[in-house]
């Protein structure tokens, strides 16, 4: 099905961004456009995830070039639910940098970045073909660079550097497997890729540059290789890392996630079982790092890599239960990861510190503040009935399904290890003695608890609604198991050159 | 101290950037056919400009040309994804391009394409952003 409305979550963005560089000056018309352009990019990807659900996977030839010589968009199911809440999540993280981020960063064409790194995002996520992904990849990366640095306080200058080399080697990395891609099967868009895998055989060469690709992705989504992450997620603003912590790590594992279940998934016990073991490290040294840390951003960065960890850990068990476990967990953890990120971030601004033992108390003069936190650690740990909860259920399934007890084992334990790394903030924050009256607190929460609130309300009503979405992820389920209707939908039903 | 004796540099590059401006704008226009582009004219043009700065200062070349390199990059960006949302308008797939041959006085039978709108939003973007980084690594200020 042609579809033009797939593009606008790319272009809306990118057009509103450019026209906020054009006024330069005018604050205000730049909350008002970033604000207009993520809700029109929500709406459109509702509207979208609506067509995915009465005719299937939505597609776009650029230029009407036709696949495999075009570059074709496709909005599948799973791409349309992470375009929306997507767009729900920055929208939060806007409403947060509107009070926080500072006149500095705002007359810095912070608004325009914004809005470029959601291109980028957007972007990735509904991209058909491998060159473009890379070039989606570079437009939120660049945004990226330029929002962890901006502002040049000498901690944001020390981790940037880490953060665009790291990026800069896995990029050149990205290139280089495309060109053996390119050079082993002649095409880079999905669709096709996938048939002529399909038809030769994954033979070992292919094995080897998709665990190149799994490298690569694995930087960028910290699978693993994360040890750029902690640093880098600590040292911009809040709503920048919110958004960083929620949605960056995702585009990775999307990639990882559409590369291995579209394209190579002919060698599992291979390249699933490896996805598995990367996994099952990342969670063990992420839970060592959020239990031995006594620092709330140390302790927050460390819990996202637990949850890239455990989101692949449903796909390396490729079955359906695991498949459909990420989904879930996937969603749930881009909001909870957003509003635990925001949550960190408002206490550091409250009390001036981000090491726990020097603070204690907060509810007293902020119990909203506390009860929400308490309501993200539980969701983050997956306590019933909150989101998190069904995709560790389906998740732990999946992996006992596939045998893979030792993989489930080490989920769970370690999101025992998560839920005493937050409760520990949680105690050491807002128990015990009050000894900071509201005078002495060196930031408010005034204007800022509105979207701590959108997203705890979200997180809730998406564990009790969870049976309403399973219309939705099923669908998405079915088409990352099933590669014959991507392909299908890609080709319009003729037969591939 | 003496200001430098520059003479010779100012009276070649003020006749070599004019050849780099229409070899640049010739590099853009065989685009659509040959190899070129907007890429590539906007680079050409992008290395008169800077060779002009090299040359003068960059306050003189700034008081003579005035445009903010930033805001340059901006419309031609939005000139290249509007020639884009022009294919959505006609109810065809996003970029698609369109063209024709007219009878023009002078220039006789000519082909018009919308690919043309599209290769100067691209040199725009291509010139306001190399100038742009050009000037901030060389502006100390």
């Amino acid at each position: 099905m042609m579809n033009n409305l797939i593009i606008l979550p790319i272009i809306i963005p990118l057009i509103t961004g450019m026209v906020m560089v054009i006024f330069r000056k005018n604050i205000k018309l730049h909350k008002i456009l970033s604000l207009t352009a993520l809700s029109a990019s929500g709406i459109i990807a509702a509207l979208l995830m609506g067509e995915n659900k009465i005719d299937g996977i939505q597609t776009l030839n650029l230029g009407g070039w036709e696949p495999p010589f075009g570059v074709s968009m496709v909005a599948d199911m799973f791409s349309s639910m992470l375009l929306l809440i997507t767009s729900i999540v920055s929208l939060c993280c806007l409403l947060y940098a509107f009070r926080s981020i500072g006149q500095e960063r705002e007359s810095h064409y912070f608004y325009p970045l914004f809005l470029f790194l959601i291109t980028g995002v957007n972007g990735s996520f509904i991209t058909g073909d491998l060159f473009n992904l890379f070039v989606c990849f570079e437009v939120m990366l660049i945004s990226s660079y330029v929002l962890i640095s901006l502002g040049g306080t000498k901690v944001q200058l020390r981790e940037s550097i880490k953060y665009v080399l790291t990026n800069i080697v896995s990029s050149f990395l990205f290139l280089v497997a495309i060109a053996y891609i390119y050079a082993i099967t002649g095409t880079l868009n999905f669709a096709h890729l996938s048939l002529r895998v399909a038809e030769t055989g994954q033979s070992g060469l292919l094995t080897i540059v998709s665990i190149l690709l799994l490298v690569i992705f694995s930087l960028k989504a910290a699978l693993f290789l994360f040890f750029w992450l902690p640093g880098s997620y600590s040292a911009p603003p809040t709503a920048v890392a919110a958004v960083f912590a929620a949605l960056l790590t995702k585009v990775g594992i999307y990639a990882i996630f559409r590369l291995f279940t579209l394209v190579f998934y002919h060698e599992p016990q291979v390249t699933h079982l490896l996805i598995g073991i990367l996994g099952a490290a990342t969670m063990i040294m992420g839970a060592i790092g959020a239990v031995a840390h006594w620092d709330i951003k140390n302790i927050l960065a460390y819990n996202v890599i637990i949850g890239v960890g455990f989101i692949i850990a449903g796909l390396a068990s490729f079955s359906i239960e695991g498949i459909t476990g990420s989904v879930y967990y996937i969603i749930h953890d881009i909001i909870v990861k957003a509003l635990i990120f925001l949550l960190g971030g408002t206490i550091i601004s409250l009390t001036g510190t981000g090491k726990l033992k020097d603070m204690s108390g907060l509810i007293r003069n902020h119990p909203y503040l506390g009860w929400m936190f308490f309501i993200a650690a539980l969701s983050l740990a997956g306590i019933p009935p909150l989101s998190g909860f069904l995709g560790k259920v389906f998740i732990t399934h999946g992996t006992f399904e596939a045998g893979y007890y030792w993989l489930g084992g080490i989920g769970l334990m370690t999101s025992l290890m998560a839920l005493y790394s937050v409760i520990k903030i949680f105690m050491n924050c807002f128990w015990g003695e009050t000894y900071l009256s509201e005078e002495m607190e060196s930031g408010t929460t005034k204007g800022v608890m509105v979207p701590i609130a959108c997203l705890s309300l979200l997180t809730i009503l998406l564990g009790l609604g969870a049976e309403g979405i399973s219309v939705y992820t099923d669908l998405a389920v079915k088409t990352l198991m099933n590669p014959e209707l991507y392909i299908h939908a890609v080709f319009e039903g003729r037969t591939a050159p | 101290m003496k200001e430098p004796n520059d003479i010779i540099l100012h009276a070649v590059i003020k006749v070599a950037v004019v050849i780099i401006f229409t070899f640049s704008i010739n590099l853009f226009f065989s685009g659509h056919h040959n190899p070129g582009g907007g890429f590539i004219g906007g680079l050409g043009f992008s290395a008169a400009l800077t060779l002009l700065f090299l040359a003068f200062d960059i306050e003189t070349v700034r008081q003579n040309i005035p445009v903010d390199f930033k805001v340059l990059t901006a419309i031609g960006v939005l000139i290249a994804v509007f020639t884009g949302v022009g294919g959505i308008v006609f109810g065809a797939p996003f970029l698609t391009q369109a063209f024709n041959y007219f009878d023009i006085p002078v220039f006789g039978k000519t082909e018009l394409a919308t690919a043309v709108l599209f290769d100067i939003g691209v040199a725009m973007a291509v010139i306001g952003t190399s100038m742009s980084i050009i000037l901030s690594i060389g502006d100390d200020h």
